[in-house]
């Protein structure tokens, strides 16, 4: 297969790619530019954005002995991922910029330009397992290494798209395992950290970056009854569940730490209250991707996190709505509208939908 | 099929064999004892060779690290010594269609160094409009520090007129600088004739080494040193010179010089097929630069291709074994869309579909027969693959 490599300048790709090449595909390594601005070297543990990692790629196609090439596709990651992340902020959501990327850039701009020159698949270091059933239909699973697994972030890419997709790191037992390959094979990114921040903001300083963008717009902060308890500078900087960075004066009357529950952007205000009140029963999504057909009501768990773990539910379709209700009440805590609910049965992706609304698991009202 | 000699070219056999000739050798030419004195003549034949193939003077001739520095040299140390002799002349006049090596300093000494950068407009061809310069110098003449002109552009091989730039200059008592990278070797170049105070020639545009060039400057014509150090090179350019380098590097101008003519000639007749051929095969194809070839370099070729990404071309025309160049600079492998295109008018979508085919004294007509029968099906790719970004998988 003629197979495009997607090389971040990270030690993941690099080691995909070998991969890939071993296998004895046709493989061209591309370089995505998501920033005209870009920095000479890497900030802090931000990756992919940097001239530095444009280089690395670049040796580590060198080293494979593949073609390198580098796409500005930087346009079209300002359009829909950048501004996206902005403007769900704004609208008091709580958005995964990666899976915008997965969604828009990755495994849409990239791929079907990849494929309209000719490529069979792209290849990414992305850790999740593809498994292809005895009728030919693909499976997107986690990762071997459960601690790495990156499914949650690739379920919103749909069946078609996988089966367009090859991850190579899926079987991988653990990073350490990638870094030995990767030295193994001569390649100068196998000990370079790990990248964890949102790769456009600079510094890993989202609220500075959010204030850079809406500007200040000073609000209240306000409890369950409506009681001012202080002042906000933008209610875009705050998230569902958030503690610090409150700056209330004032202690809660059980003197227990204050939580965000919501965000109101129509009437810029932040509502506060207690960590009972962040506790989830019932999540409400909408925009949802299915890599097998989903309708009325099923077992399955739900994650709605990268990092997060994944809990009993039931999960009800209909007409492209998706209800899931916790087996668990208060097995998630603060879910906020934009996060991406994805669903598993076991270690296999079911689909991906975007959180609408989350209900409390106490009988309070629905917020 | 290497189609990119613009960007390099081959070692001509003789400068390859005078630098592995060479390169055993000890002795650093400032050293005052027999193995300096013999680098020494290495490095002075070099420079007598190089000044009279480009109808200089051997005292016109400080050596650089190529072409870059010495753009660097003529824009730096010029603007400052006539800054410094007149606190009125900040003006620094460059066409828009300069060499980033130009242009980039430009904008560092208007950030740096208080200059006023003044961009000379070109022409829908890319020829700079002398009109505009003569306006310029009529309002501001005794603003003027210097004027920076290239003799033929590199991505669409427009030739500059720079007789006129000179005379106007001339004037208003404004030196002016000429990038000649690309010139040397395909035009008549004489730096004694053209009237020009300074001039950059690299080595390994002419079949010489890289890492070799050198900035012609006039006699008399004050330069303040950017290279600080051991003094070589008048003072103006410090650095311990390398004898081996710049021998082949002159025997390359040399060379290139004296088969001027019949190359320019059987070149050209080769571009010219190349010209015909890709309108032939690609009818919407447009050649950028002068139509009429007697104004663009011999071995220039540059065109845009409707609804096409330049990487997506270029990465097709590199798998079916066709190397080629958008022929605009890069940041970090990032093709933008060039500065010259859009200097000359071309609007940036069409822009983001130039490539640049650049001949060399190796080229054959198996080579261009090979570009034309690769490019209709790449470019029907290339287009497919430009209009992906809005369409989706299925």
């Amino acid at each position: 297969m003629r197979v495009l490599a997607a090389l971040s300048g990270g030690v993941d790709s690099a080691v995909a790619a070998a991969r890939a090449v071993d296998a004895g595909h046709d493989v061209v390594g591309v370089h995505m530019a998501l920033s005209r601005t870009r920095d000479q070297f890497r900030t802090g543990s931000r990756g992919c954005c940097s001239i530095e990692d444009a280089g690395d790629a670049r040796r580590a196609a060198d080293v494979l002995g593949i073609p390198y090439y580098v796409w500005d596709l930087s346009e079209r990651f300002e359009e829909t991922v950048v501004a996206d992340f902005v403007a769900e902020y704004e609208a008091g959501r709580t958005p995964n910029p990666c899976v915008r990327c997965n969604e828009h850039i990755k495994f849409a701009t990239l791929l079907d330009k990849a494929v309209a020159l000719g490529f069979d698949a792209v290849c990414t270091g992305h850790y999740a397992r593809i498994e292809t059933r005895a009728d030919g239909t693909r499976e997107l699973h986690r990762a071997r290494d459960l601690a790495k697994d990156q499914s949650y972030v690739l379920a919103v890419m749909g069946p078609e798209r996988l089966a367009r997709s090859m991850f190579p790191l899926g079987d991988v037992a653990s990073k350490e395992e990638t870094r030995a390959e990767a030295a193994a094979r001569g390649l100068s990114v196998s000990a370079k950290p790990d990248s964890y921040d949102i790769c456009f903001v600079a510094d890993g300083d989202t609220q500075g970056f959010l204030r850079s963008r809406l500007g200040s717009q000073p609000g209240e902060i306000v409890d369950g009854s409506g009681a001012v308890l202080g002042q906000h500078d933008g209610a875009y900087a705050f998230t569902v569940g958030q503690r610090k960075g409150l700056s209330i004066g004032r202690p809660a009357p059980d003197g227990k730490p204050r939580y965000v529950l919501s965000v109101e952007p129509v009437n810029n205000r932040v509502v506060v209250g207690s960590a009972a009140e962040l506790a989830v029963q019932t999540v409400a999504a909408d925009r949802a991707v299915w890599f097998a057909d989903a309708d009325g009501s099923f077992a399955c768990s739900l994650q709605v996190r990268a990092h997060g773990e994944a809990v009993p539910a039931h999960a009800t379709v209909r007409d492209g709505l998706v209800e899931i209700v916790l087996d668990t009440p208060g097995a998630l805590r603060g879910v906020a509208p934009g996060q991406s609910a994805v669903l598993y049965d076991g270690t296999r992706v079911l689909g991906q939908a975007t959180v609408t609304a989350a209900k409390r698991a106490t009988t309070g009202a629905a917020r | 099929m290497y189609l990119d000699h613009a960007a390099t070219t081959p070692m001509l056999p003789e400068a390859a064999r005078v630098l592995a000739e060479q390169l055993v050798r000890t002795g650093n030419p400032s050293s005052l004892h027999a193995s300096g004195r013999a680098a020494r003549r290495v490095v002075e034949e070099a420079r007598e060779g190089l000044a009279a193939a480009l109808g200089a003077r051997p005292s016109e001739v400080l050596w650089t690290s190529g072409g870059t520095e010495a753009d660097n040299l003529a824009i730096k140390g010029m603007f400052w010594s006539r800054r410094n002799q007149d606190g009125r002349r900040r003006r620094l006049l460059v066409s828009a269609v300069e060499h980033h090596a130009v242009l980039d300093p430009a904008f560092w000494m208007a950030e740096h160094a208080g200059a006023e950068l003044v961009l000379l407009p070109v022409d829908a061809d890319g020829i700079v409009e002398v009109d505009a310069l003569h306006d310029e110098l009529e309002r501001n003449g005794d603003q003027v520090a210097l004027v920076s002109v290239m003799w033929a552009n590199n991505e669409v091989g427009t030739l500059q007129p720079l007789d006129d730039v000179v005379t106007l200059a001339r004037r208003y008592g404004i030196p002016v600088h000429a990038d000649a990278v690309q010139a040397v070797g395909q035009v008549p170049v004489d730096f004694g004739a053209s009237g020009l105070d300074a001039m950059t020639v690299s080595g390994h545009k002419v079949g010489g080494p890289g890492g070799a060039g050198a900035l012609l400057a006039r006699r008399g014509l004050d330069l303040t040193p950017v290279l600080h150090g051991g003094g070589q090179e008048r003072g103006v350019r410090s650095g311990t010179l390398d004898a081996a380098l710049l021998a082949s590097f002159a025997t390359a101008v040399e060379q290139a010089v004296a088969g001027r003519e019949g190359f320019a000639a059987w070149v050209g007749a080769l571009r010219d097929s190349l010209v015909a051929g890709v309108q032939d095969v690609v009818p919407d194809a447009v050649l950028r630069g002068p139509q009429d070839t007697a104004r663009r370099l011999p071995a220039n070729a540059h065109f845009t291709f409707p609804g096409c990404e330049g990487d997506s071309l270029l990465y097709l025309l590199d798998s079916a074994g066709i190397e080629a160049s958008t022929g605009s600079a890069c940041q970090a492998g990032v093709p933008r869309p060039s500065h010259v295109l859009l200097a000359m008018g071309v609007d940036e979508l069409a822009a983001r579909g130039a490539l640049r085919f650049s001949l060399g004294h190796p080229s054959t007509a198996a080579d261009v027969d090979a570009l034309l029968a690769a490019l209709p099906g790449v470019v029907d790719r290339a287009r497919a693959a430009g209009l992906a970004t809005v369409g989706s998988v299925t």
